[in-house]
């Protein structure tokens, strides 16, 4: 890296959140022992053990549950919309007040930049609480009814910890339901960190109910004879296995899972926007995205022109100590995925793609891979199939819109897509013949509470956001 | 002497044709007396592959017909219907064993379903689609689309039961491998004959006849097939087979209803269930 791109350390002050040396279950609005077999989350930046955690095992899910059922049918399911909302809209205020504690806890304990998490995650976050209060009084318009499920049993991903705790908890308490949420084993303390504003905001006991674990626990939760409505966010093949758990019985199912999308820039896109664009798309929060675009397509005729500006760009990044507000490209979020990342790398280079890399020193502690781009990847390369959850791009070229097309849905994927040109009607005729759940034109990676959010074909089914959010926890009008 | 009647030959209706099963078998469907209706083609895995095919051919074309277009098709089908009612009739009530007032009324409410969901074909959009007021400068609209190809095991009502399941996926631009009432196979076929006479094009609707055990498993785990219908499966335990192999590729299911009384009004979950949402941002700015 030149020189002149060299920058003081600017870290953000860890003065501002405490964190226990050990944290139980929140079941029935108090902190309790588990009875699982306690684990360690760590700061993937340094490796440094931060809290003891504990896992729920089979009895305190069916404890959590039970306390959820208590609330749904005592009080939340009783209360009128305008009161749950009030609920939710002081949740909202509380999370903005707390946003930095929240945005450098999530940082510590996920290894994402302060960048993203102060100014990406945690506003997103409280914006989404606040958004679904507004509905909790005015569902009766919102074309799915205003009956709720009863107990909703949620397991989110280590990606955006406490944004897909908003995504699952905001919508579900919003139409009246109770819920028992699971968040990743390695991501466990700003969903137990909510916990403690939920008592803040003095919610009814049990409406919330936060146990911590990992697989074992999410499969209690998903199975849970009690449990109405299962939301999941996570792996294809996790999401699989839950289709199969619920068959048979009558759970309502959501799940958002895993995506490969293809980032598709045309010969007469903007290029400035493009290379932002194709960096935010890989590179944002890690590439620890599912809706990342993870496969660019380049049309021929500047593929060099982007590929030079693309490295240049890539180049530029700074990568490092999370909790330096100047950092771009964090920690990759555990040992286990990094391994992942490499051995599908190794993959892309044994299968005849050629690998090209940002220099840059890596730290000697923590989980860390670099800015990477692998070009030559034709369909068949596992790098082009495969999600590898990282900061890694693939690179394949196309000569005519149609040949971008069929390249881009030739995936059993269909989450997200992107497209980069000046030509209006070639927008719209793109965003109508790609199969996937979310079109970015001339941007990407962007979320709103007000903005559904999903995928066709294997990616998963139900919305995620807006009026659409809505109908995964109501009955409907009709069925 | 009286005249010999000239009896049909109840074949599956697959891309637009009336093939006989590969397999070459035939199963006794007998009228609600016991006797002889016809032999009826006992679909097999192979039949079922094959209308995948001809779904999926057939789905780039279809869902991309303006919905102006699959109106005036459905609808097509419905005046077409509406020629032939005296046929339908006398089929419900020989397969069935209905009044003839009843069989009135079931060809009635299916010639007017058709209708109820032709006009829905360019209105869907607008009532489960939306702008989304998002906190920045761009321009984002949700609207649904077809899931796909979607394997239906359709119910008893031999005709009502099997327009409403397939209508409302038609309509929003799906393609379809529907496995008819296994009793009361034979209406499905006649009404594939008024398909294939409606505009519709081959492959959108596909017709089989036969055993459901032995065909549904084989649509529930094919990795072309977008979403099943489960309603016209009665057995609780191959319905929960039916839904574990739908998860190989994350298919859409509905599950089982077969009570469902079809002449009430439906909703409009039947087309919303197999409709994906797309969103799509772009930013606004000079």
């Amino acid at each position: 890296m030149s020189n002149i791109f060299e920058y003081a350390p600017a870290p953000e002050s860890r003065a501002v959140v405490d964190i226990k040396p050990s944290y139980g279950l929140f079941i029935n609005g108090e902190f309790v022992d588990g009875h699982g077999k306690a684990f360690k989350t760590v700061n993937p930046a340094t490796e440094e053990v931060l809290a003891e955690v504990a896992e729920a095992d089979d009895a305190d899910v069916d404890e959590a549950v039970k306390a959820a059922r208590r609330a749904y049918t005592r009080v939340w399911s009783r209360m009128s919309g305008a009161e749950r909302a009030k609920y939710l809209y002081r949740i909202a205020r509380i999370i903005q007040e707390r946003g930095r504690e929240l945005a450098v806890l999530e940082s510590i304990d996920n290894g994402k930049p302060i960048k993203e998490s102060r100014d990406v995650d945690i506003p997103v976050v409280a914006a989404h609480f606040f958004y679904y209060a507004g509905w909790a009084d005015k569902l009766e318009h919102s074309g799915y009814g205003s009956t709720p499920l009863g107990v909703a049993g949620q397991v989110i991903p280590w990606n955006f910890p406490l944004l897909m705790l908003a995504w699952k908890i905001a919508p579900a308490l919003a139409c009246g339901n109770t819920v028992v949420l699971k968040p990743a084993e390695t991501t466990p303390l700003t969903a137990l960190l909510f916990a403690e504003i939920c008592q803040q905001a003095d919610l009814p006991p049990g409406v919330v109910n936060i146990v911590t674990g990992a697989g074992d626990t999410g499969r209690a939760i998903v199975s849970h004879p009690d449990v109405d409505k299962v939301a999941f966010t996570g792996s294809t093949e996790v999401g699989k296995a839950i289709a199969r758990a619920v068959a048979g019985t009558d759970k309502k199912v959501t799940l958002e899972l895993g995506g490969k999308a293809a980032n598709i820039v045309f010969d007469d896109a903007p290029l400035d926007q493009a290379i932002e664009g194709i960096v935010n798309g890989i590179f944002f929060n890690q590439g620890h995205v599912c809706c990342a675009g993870s496969r660019l397509l380049v049309q021929e005729s500047v593929a060099d022109e982007v590929l030079e500006r693309l490295k240049r760009r890539m180049s530029t990044l700074r990568m490092g100590d999370p909790l330096d507000k100047n950092t771009d490209v964090g920690a990759i979020n555990s040992g286990e995925q990094l391994k992942r990342i490499r051995e599908l790398s190794e993959v892309g280079d044994a299968e005849g793609a050629e690998r090209w890399e940002v220099a840059c020193d890596l730290p000697t502690k923590g989980f860390w891979f670099p800015p990477t781009l692998f070009t030559g990847v034709s369909q068949a390369h596992r790098i082009a199939r495969e999600e590898i959850f990282g900061p890694v791009l693939s690179v394949l070229t196309f000569r005519t819109p149609s040949e971008a097309i069929e390249k881009a849905n030739n995936t059993p994927f269909g989450l997200s897509a992107g497209v980069w040109t000046d030509k209006g009607s070639r927008i719209l005729s793109m965003a109508n013949r790609l199969r996937a759940g979310v079109v970015w034109a001339n941007t990407f990676n962007k979320f709103d509470p007000t903005s559904p959010f999903g995928g066709y074909k294997e990616s998963g089914y139900g919305r995620e956001g807006g009026r659409h959010g809505l109908e995964a926890y109501l009955k409907g009008e009709d069925s | 002497m009286s005249r010999i009647d000239v009896r049909k030959t109840y074949k599956l209706y697959i891309g637009g044709q009336f093939p006989r099963s590969e397999s070459g078998r035939s199963y006794v469907v007998n009228d609600a007396k016991g006797r002889l209706l016809a032999n009826a083609a006992q679909a097999s895995r192979k039949d079922a592959r094959d209308a995948v095919v001809a779904a999926r051919a057939a789905f780039g074309g279809w869902s991309t017909k303006t919905a102006y277009n699959r109106a005036q098709i459905v609808y097509r089908i419905a005046e077409v219907l509406e020629g032939r009612r005296e046929q339908f009739e006398a089929e419900l009530r020989a397969a069935e064993g209905v009044s003839a007032a009843k069989a009135k009324t079931y060809v009635d409410a299916a010639i007017d379903r058709l209708v109820w969901y032709a006009g829905w074909a360019d209105k869907i959009t607008q009532v489960v689609g939306n702008a989304n007021p998002v906190a920045g400068p761009f321009f984002n609209l949700s609207t649904p689309e077809p899931s796909g190809v979607i394997a239906v095991v359709a119910p008893r009502g031999a005709l009502l039961g099997l327009v409403s399941v397939v209508a409302p996926l038609i309509v929003t631009g799906n393609t379809v491998v529907v496995i008819a009432s296994q009793d009361n196979p034979l209406t499905a076929i006649t009404l594939g004959e008024v398909m294939a006479t409606s505009d519709l094009p081959g492959g959108v609707v596909n017709v089989l006849t036969g055993s459901q055990s032995e065909i549904a498993p084989w649509l529930a785990s094919h990795m072309d097939v977008n979403g099943i219908d489960l309603t016209g499966v009665e057995d609780a335990a191959l319905a929960s087979e039916l839904e574990v192999a739908a998860a190989d590729n994350l298919k859409r299911v509905r599950r089982p209803a077969p009570d469902t009384d079809w002449l009430l009004e439906p909703g409009l979950d039947r087309m919303t269930r197999f409709m994906e949402t797309k969103t799509v941002w772009h930013p606004i700015g000079v």
